[in-house]
């Protein structure tokens, strides 16, 4: 397992000299998990997310992940109530969000067992949890929590009990509101995290909040501060040995939101759905200064209908949506596709099918979105590995989106969604800006679709440019939009717009290995999952282990070269977050066996055995359960 | 890859338009449907405002009746069955430069799109609505529409439909936020005329049924009243539809309504006796949409990249 206990992961040559705070010396750590989970609405993601903004502006790797319940306010004390935040940081890059936590900040007893169900912590685990329960007057609180205490300890956890709200109450008359900025702030103390910064976290999370309030949470997280100082002979130190470049910090749907402002894109259309809604929240509020406006349609149908609308009408357009929109887009994608008209379809998956797991993370919808249509359709589709790509990969849609006159689906997921990670900031280019919208006068003789043999690429009047009149048609039509039902003409209409998928991928490159270029076992993944798998293949490299892998970021046309590179192992592999029938499984066959998508697509693609390994537990894809597979594949 | 040059409102020279500045492919209806006539209509409006083809934008869903922007020499988006509506809307956005309107028939307006209707009637956006209602299924062959009335004998009810109809005119006025509702019929080219002339004027979602005739699969569904100019009432009011004297003449059934009573409005939209044609209700006061939507169109690049630039700030480290 990763993170075996703290004194593995410890650096000797750390160059930032080990703070000392009340005599005790820091130990210095390379990295480490920690997590704090409470109920619904206490406040731990908050105070989660401050800590790995702080982290982050002192030079460290981190990563975020949200706990979510699936209900808004599930009862509290409740294992399924489980809410909160893993930060995992690092003096370097950090890509994913680790295995087992070194750490865990708990509200109380039952959450954390939430948590244990979920594999989230191991022996030796420090649990700092809230000890109000143990004088709770409920007789029955009060035996499951000191019940809960005697598992734990018998788990091997190492468990400190703390009064917190006893101590939040010495600063403040209602504990229970800002008890997780006390948190924080003993967190800042015990990771050695600079105390003004967090303080200028929280004025900054509570910028909307009146002054008291940001006072009395200033004052609580210095209470926690303090205290931990004094009562907590905890004290660690995570240096940074990364190059100090001007980063930004945010998730993976604000990335989303802001890659939007970056392309120029003037509408985003949507009907609110799980997890990717916060897109829009976040566009909301800052959309309209950038020239763009958030339309909360109807529903998913007419969300894209609205944006087909939009950009048949010049102005760029994205919706933005999970699983079950996507299925109720299905039939506007493929007239986007059928009338070629621009759009940035953004899939922020879940799990699925139907409802599913709403705030849960899965890639289940790769084969819809390359292959979910009646009849032929081509449709661009790239998926995000990083909260990096989120912001990038927008702008990159957008223009293949309106320079192939097609549309584009780009696929993120759940654990991307609310992941944060700092990355470049990047450059703003003016040019990636859409253009003011055209309304010269269209040269008459040019046909609304004169497909270009080559590439089949057209090029397409906009309404007001006059001579450019023409009637967009989701039925078959020729290069005058007039409606055929000719063989010929339908058989020359797919063929044009089939023949600019190949023209993309032309403009691809193969995709770079990580690891060797031929060896023993290649593993294969694409969106979330990037971080985890280069983690566990490394690890499994430095064990001897003789493996690669690689990580698609085109899936419509995929990118090229892959039957060469797979043919240089002895074995291909993919991990995904979905479901595969075990090959041990009851009643399963070579021939019956279902695979997961992305291992079933790339067999078709490259006429070469994939296996997989997956599961569809809900939960991001861990380094220690890949390296776990990776050492039964190679022997180590 | 589009050659971009600047939103700027296009100089036409001055020029009339004709007719056939209107005139699209060959309208491929049944020779006596009821929906050339509108075609007619629509084309002569078009005229008289003068309407630049290339800023004006028909858009329809599927059906007989939405094969509609083909015959027009403007642009034209042939979109879903169902769907004309978003698609509608979003052209007009952030376009309030152009002129939209929409054909629709009462399977795509009244079954399948009916979800959409009602938000279209909320969003009030300004376009001008024509549904087609020929209280049939026509392009897909005779199935019952939900305006079809009771007992209508269709190749999914041969025994008769079993439900009453929705009366889009009701429904059109039970939403909040209506601004524009008129009734006509295709067999009266003066009143088709001017409800569509009044209809195109009206700042907001100006919603028009009209009744129409599928003689192909309902030859006499509207033969008595065709016959008997006596079972139609003419609303009339000052601020209503112009009706011009033939006719005036044609329907001595006469009411005066005020299009500015909702209540009386909802009355008479009830009356199952005659068919009542003219403006129910009209309000231009009522909340726009598209209004929002071109409140902040055609910021520059460099506006655009400030912006960005500002929230950068607030996630640097
Ligand atoms: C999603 C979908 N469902 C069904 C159809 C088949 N369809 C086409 S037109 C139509 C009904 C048309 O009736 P109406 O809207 O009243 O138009 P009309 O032909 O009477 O003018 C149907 C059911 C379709 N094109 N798309
Ligand atoms: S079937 Fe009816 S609605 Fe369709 S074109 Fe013929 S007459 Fe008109
Ligand atoms: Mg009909």
């Amino acid at each position: 397992m990763l993170n075996a206990n703290l004194d593995e992961l410890t650096t000797t040559d750390n160059n930032n000299s080990a703070a000392e705070i009340s005599g005790i010396k820091a130990k210095p750590l390379k990295e480490c998990i920690i997590e704090i989970v409470s109920d619904a609405g206490e406040g731990a993601q908050k105070a989660g997310q401050s800590f790995g903004s702080v982290s982050a502006k002192m030079g460290n790797g981190v990563w975020t992940v949200e706990i979510i319940p699936a209900e808004v306010q599930p009862p509290a004390r409740s294992r399924a109530g489980a809410s909160g935040i893993r930060i995992r940081f690092g003096s370097n890059k950090i890509t994913n969000m680790g295995d087992e936590a070194d750490l865990v900040v708990a509200f109380n007893e039952q959450v954390l067992y939430g948590r244990i169900e979920q594999d989230a912590y191991k022996a030796g685990t420090i649990i700092l949890i809230e000890s109000k329960w143990k004088n709770s007057k409920v007789p029955e609180i009060k035996e499951e929590y000191a019940q809960a205490l005697n598992e734990f300890k018998e788990r091997g956890f190492d468990v400190r009990e703390i009064l917190m709200e006893e101590e939040c109450l010495k600063h403040v008359d209602n504990p229970s509101k800002g008890k997780n900025m006390w948190v924080l702030g003993m967190l800042c103390s015990i990771y050695s995290r600079d105390v003004t910064k967090a303080e200028a976290q929280i004025r900054h999370t509570f910028r909307r909040k009146s002054e008291k309030i940001i006072e009395s949470n200033l004052r609580l997280l210095n209470a926690g501060y303090s205290w931990a100082a004094e009562n907590i002979e905890l004290k660690f130190q995570i240096g940074s040995e990364m190059k100090q470049v001007p980063r930004l910090v945010m998730n993976g749907n604000e990335a989303v939101g802001m890659g939007v402002m970056a392309a120029g894109i003037e509408v985003c259309s949507m009907y609110p759905i799980t997890p990717a809604t916060s897109v829009t929240h976040y566009l909301s509020e800052v959309f309209e200064k950038s020239g763009g406006l958030v339309h909360q349609a109807e529903d998913e149908i007419a969300a894209i209908g609205f944006a087909i609308g939009a950009s048949y009408a010049g102005k760029t357009a994205v919706t933005i949506t999970s699983g079950p929109g996507m299925a109720l887009k299905t039939e506007f994608i493929g007239l986007a596709s059928m009338a070629e008209v621009p759009l940035v379809i953004v899939d922020v998956q879940r799990g699925g099918p139907s409802t599913g797991l709403p705030t849960k993370v899965e890639q289940g919808d790769l084969l819809y979105a390359i292959f979910g249509q009646p009849g032929d359709t081509p449709t661009v589709v790239l998926a995000a590995s990083t909260i990096e790509e989120c912001y990038h990969f927008v702008i990159l849609s957008r223009q293949l989106a309106e320079a192939f006159r097609m549309p584009v689906i780009l696929l993120t997921d759940a654990n991307l969604a609310t992941g944060v990670q700092p990355f470049t900031r990047p450059e703003i280019n003016l040019d990636s800006f859409s253009p003011p919208v055209n309304q010269s006068p269209w040269k008459k003789e040019i046909r609304p679709y004169e497909w270009d043999e080559k590439t089949g690429i057209s090029q397409r009047p906009i309404p007001g440019q006059a001579d450019g009149m023409y009637v967009l048609t989701g039925l078959a039509h020729d290069e005058e939009s007039h409606v055929a039902y000719d063989s010929h003409i339908n058989q020359l209409g797919c063929n044009r717009r089939s023949r600019k998928m190949a023209a993309i991928h032309k403009t691809l490159t193969p995709p770079k290995i990580n690891g060797d270029e031929s060896g023993d076992l290649l593993v294969v993944g694409w969106g979330s999952t990037l971080g985890a798998i280069e983690e566990a293949v490394s690890l499994a490299r430095k064990m001897g282990g003789s493996v690669s892998s690689l990580h698609l970021r085109f899936l419509s046309p995929v990118e090229p070269g892959l039957e060469e590179i797979f043919k240089r192992f002895k074995k291909v592999m993919t991990v995904e977050i979905n479901y595969g029938d075990e090959e041990n499984d009851p009643l399963i066959t070579q021939e019956n066996r279902r695979r997961t998508q992305l291992s079933w697509f790339l067999r078709a693609h490259t006429l070469i055995d994939v296996d997989f390994l997956a599961h569809i537990h809900g939960q991001p894809m861990r380094p220690g359960f890949i390296l776990q597979r990776l050492k039964k594949e190679l022997g180590l | 890859m589009f050659g971009l040059q600047s939103e700027c409102m296009l100089h036409v020279p001055e020029q009339y338009h004709t007719l056939s500045d209107y005139e699209g492919a060959q309208p491929r209806w049944c020779p006596s449907c009821g929906d050339h006539a509108v075609l007619t209509a629509v084309q002569k409006v078009c005229r008289e405002k003068q309407l630049p083809p290339e800023k004006t934008v028909f858009v329809s869903g599927i059906g007989c009746s939405s094969r509609f922007p083909h015959y027009m020499k403007t642009y034209g988006f042939h979109g879903l069955h169902g769907r004309p509506f978003p698609v509608a809307e979003g052209i007009k956005f952030r376009r309030p430069d152009l002129d939209v309107f929409v054909a629709t028939g009462d399977g795509d307006c009244c079954s399948i799109g009916a979800g959409h209707w009602i938000h279209a009637i909320r969003y009030n956006m300004n376009m001008t609505v024509m549904l087609l209602d020929n209280e049939i299924y026509g392009l897909t062959k005779m199935q019952t529409s939900p305006t079809s009335r009771k007992g209508t004998i269709s190749n999914t009810h041969p025994h008769g439909s079993i439900l009453p109809p929705i009366n889009p005119l009701i429904t059109t006025l039970g939403v909040a936020n209506a601004s524009f509702v008129a009734q006509t019929v295709d067999w009266n080219p003066a009143h088709l005329y001017s409800t569509l002339l009044a209809a195109h004027s009206h700042q907001g979602f100006s919603f028009v049924r009209i009744l129409q005739r599928c003689p192909h699969f309902s030859p006499n569904l509207f033969a008595e009243e065709i016959s008997n100019p006596d079972l139609t009432v003419l609303l009339t009011h000052e601020n209503g539809i112009e009706a011009v004297e033939e006719v005036q003449k044609m329907y001595k059934n006469s009411v005066v309504h005020d299009p500015a009573d909702m209540n009386e409005a909802r009355e008479i939209a009830q009356r199952e006796d005659l068919i009542p044609i003219g403006l129910f209700f009209c309000d231009p006061s009522k909340e726009q949409y598209d209004k929002y939507g071109a409140s902040n169109i055609g910021f520059s690049p460099q506006k655009k990249a400030d912006a960005l630039n500002v929230e950068f700030e607030k996630y640097a480290v």
